[in-house]
């Protein structure tokens, strides 16, 4: 995927100003938050607590032996027959995607919900190289058709109305059009029906990877998952290698995190474990199974101070609980992932200097924190990342400098205390007899554009509790 | 029980902006039995240089700010972004520092936001404030998140005479202040302020009460850009101590 995050302030601008959007995202709202909460509040909240925290530190462990466990991955699953294979970045995953289509003759790839494939931007590498790619996730169909990117990592196409995507079905699909959910489910099923049943490679993600069996899990919901991953005679599954965890125990401890943060689901419709081809004597499953384990950025935050962000499960609690994301949705943010987590993904994997917005462009409200399944710190990252950008010079010299003027100040209180005496005045005269600011110069403009700033009542505390007499020392 | 000795930490923006919220915390932590003393030096927590990656000036200003109220029984602030520095984030600005950890820890463990300290330290019983009619209550991020403030104000407030208490819907979300984010991205800020707002007016209370004097001043002044001259935004502190 084209990286635009660099443009976030005018893609956020844009979205604000599409109506469209903006009820289609008022519509998303809450929903999947209230979801979790129910989920959270039946299963126990204090439970559900302590579920995080052991998920937190089963992450935790996985990854402070990354190596080992992925080389254990890799003799396991070699031991049962897969193919792994590793790639440093997006370019060579892609590269060896080609080289498994060219090795056996690959014409037509079905592929199951994959963020990895969107980092990779693999769809574009297929279709140039003469491999068709159909989505069969019906969000991802849809913006296959739309030619779109997604807009949440669980939820596609959330950004899309019902309307919009009738309009889509009539466009590719050629029949009549419909607006009954139903019926255009079953409609995009009979299309996708025959691209099933005639390709003869599936390509899916991976929710995580099992060290000690060498197995693939995967979490969906629409069963198309199991299509991709049995009938074609191929199957890639293609993932970052921080995905993986030590036993089958601990894949099971994620399991019962994972759906309820994502979509407050007990446990997902399919769970899939893939573990090695069709053996002899199997009744399906692919006759070969590649396992792409991609790093494209992620060894460099082993051992970083973001190395917290490895922990992802990519459940999508932290967009469905950030109102700067409900406010001007995925797109906005101008890469893969959007929302707190892609604000610390976008800069770590594709550059500080590429994503400078993200990291700012959020409250610190701490929603995110307290929705994440494995404790992730976000707002601690983001922070993180604005301390390296001032560390690089990579924020604005007016700022710098705003900041190293309202120090000097803050720290000699004589300074203050005129600095301030004066601001109350000059507000206070700006305020008027409304005692409203409707505009501010400089930086100030940023506020006054959509708010009037309540001027100060005109004398500083500090004078007046001096005037009060109270002032003991 | 001897008297707790309180250093009142007005806060950079009720200083400059609202003193008068200063004054009823001040009356609030007596009316409790507070002994209080107001540092006369003290200007900023150091969070707008921490919240931007500007670890120095924190530093500096975390630095200055225990070396004022480390005397102290208790610190209080009517602001739960500032409590929520001082009690949360000054261990990160020292992190690995034996002495300077050691101040910021014990000054941490006796830092509180208003409300908070009111009912689980001074266990203050009666309010001096009245008001007749209905209040909702906007949680502010950093009080409920960080320091767990979200029965306190509404316990208190359920004791001043008059006041009828009514939950908007998501009052936990973020109001869309955010520090300089307000600034940096003013029409996004804008956006979320007006969601809140939209959530105010549906409750049809006529005040949405808070702790904190960011949100106020970006829930205030969208209300009054909206057009809404009526609904009244007033800081927890104020109601508890309003005069008839």
């Amino acid at each position: 995927m084209q990286l635009a995050s660099i443009h976030f302030k005018q893609r956020a601008s844009g979205a604000l100003a599409n109506e469209r959007l903006q009820g289609n995202l008022k519509r998303f709202g809450s929903g999947f938050a209230d979801k979790r909460a129910a989920a959270r509040a039946a299963y126990g909240a204090d439970a559900f607590d302590e579920l995080r925290e052991a998920s937190a530190a089963i992450r935790d462990r996985a990854l402070a032996d990354l190596d080992a466990w992925l080389l254990r991955f890799e003799q396991e699953a070699t031991r049962r027959g897969a193919r792994v294979i590793w790639a440093e970045d997006a370019a060579e995953a892609c590269a060896q995607v080609l080289a498994i289509c060219a090795r056996h003759g690959l014409k037509k790839a079905i592929k199951s919900k994959s963020m990895l494939s969107e980092e990779a931007a693999l769809n574009d590498a297929l279709a140039a190289a003469g491999v068709q790619p159909v989505e069969t996730d019906l969000g991802e169909y849809i913006l296959q058709l739309a030619g779109e990117a997604p807009s949440h990592i669980i939820a596609p196409a959330i950004h899309k109305d019902l309307g919009e995507v009738s309009e889509l079905f009539v466009k590719h699909h050629g029949r009549p059009r419909s607006d009954d959910i139903g019926a255009m489910t079953r409609e995009a099923r009979e299309m996708l029906r025959e691209h099933f049943l005639s390709a003869d490679l599936g390509i899916s993600g991976g929710n995580f990877l099992v060290a000690e069996t060498g197995s693939v899990a995967i979490v969906t919901n629409e069963g198309n998952g199991r299509m991709v991953t049995t009938l074609p005679r191929v199957h890639i599954a293609i993932t970052g290698i921080e995905k993986v965890v030590p036993t089958l125990e601990d894949l099971s401890a994620l399991n019962r995190i994972l759906p309820r943060s994502a979509t407050g689901q007990e446990i997902s419709n399919y769970f899939s474990i893939l573990t090695g081809p069709k053996r002899a004597g199997d009744a399906d499953g692919p006759e070969q199974l590649y396992v792409i384990l991609v790093d494209n950025g992620r060894t460099r935050l082993v051992g970083s101070a973001l190395q917290e962000m490895l922990r992802c499960i990519r459940c999508g609690a932290c967009m469905n609980h950030c109102p700067v994301y409900q406010t001007v949705g995925g797109h906005s943010y101008g890469w893969v992932y959007p929302g707190p987590m892609g604000s610390v993904l976008t800069p770590a994997f594709q550059g500080l200097e590429n994503a400078l917005d993200l990291p700012q462009a959020s409250t610190l409200c701490g929603a995110c924190h307290v929705a994440c399944p494995v404790k992730i710190p976000l707002p601690d990252l983001l922070r993180t990342l604005r301390e390296m950008q001032m560390e690089r010079g990579l924020r604005p010299w007016a700022e710098r400098a705003a900041f190293c003027a309202w120090a000097f100040a803050a720290r000699r209180p004589w300074l203050y205390a005129l600095a301030t005496r004066i601001g109350a005045r000059v507000l206070r005269w700006m305020g008027g007899r409304r005692g409203m600011i409707r505009r501010l110069p400089l930086a100030g403009r940023g506020w006054t554009l959509g708010r009037e700033f309540p001027a100060p009542e005109g004398r500083t505390f500090r004078e007046l509790y001096r005037a009060s007499g109270r002032q003991k020392a | 029980m001897p008297v707790m000795r309180v250093g009142l930490f007005v806060t950079c923006l009720v200083d400059l902006v609202r003193p008068r919220i200063g004054f009823a915390a001040l009356e609030l932590l007596e009316a409790a039995g507070c002994e209080v003393a107001v540092p006369q030096a003290q200007t900023c927590c150091g969070q707008p240089g921490w919240n931007s990656g500007e670890r120095a000036s924190a530093r500096a200003l975390a630095e200055k700010v225990i070396a004022e109220f480390e005397g102290f029984d208790y610190v209080v602030a009517p602001s739960g972004s500032c409590a929520g520095m001082i009690r949360t984030h000054y261990r990160e600005l020292f992190a690995g520092e034996g002495a300077w950890l050691a101040r910021a820890e014990a000054l941490a463990a006796r830092t509180f936001e208003l409300t908070d300290f009111l009912v689980n330290v001074a266990r203050l019983t009666r309010v001096p404030g009245r008001f007749a009619g209905t209040l909702t209550y906007h949680d502010s991020c950093a009080g409920l998140r960080e320091l767990g403030v979200k029965a306190q104000p509404r316990a208190l407030l359920a004791k001043v005479p008059g006041a009828a208490l009514t939950e908007m819907t998501d009052s936990e979300v973020c109001c869309g202040f955010g520090g300089t984010f307000s600034i940096k991205f003013g029409e996004i800020s804008a956006a979320m302020a007006q969601a809140k707002c939209e959530r105010i007016r549906a409750s049809g209370a006529d005040a949405v009460v808070l702790g904190d004097l960011g949100c106020m001043l970006n829930i205030e002044g969208r209300l009054r850009r909206s057009g809404d001259a009526a609904t009244r935004v007033l800081h927890v502190a104020e109601v508890l101590t309003a005069k008839p």
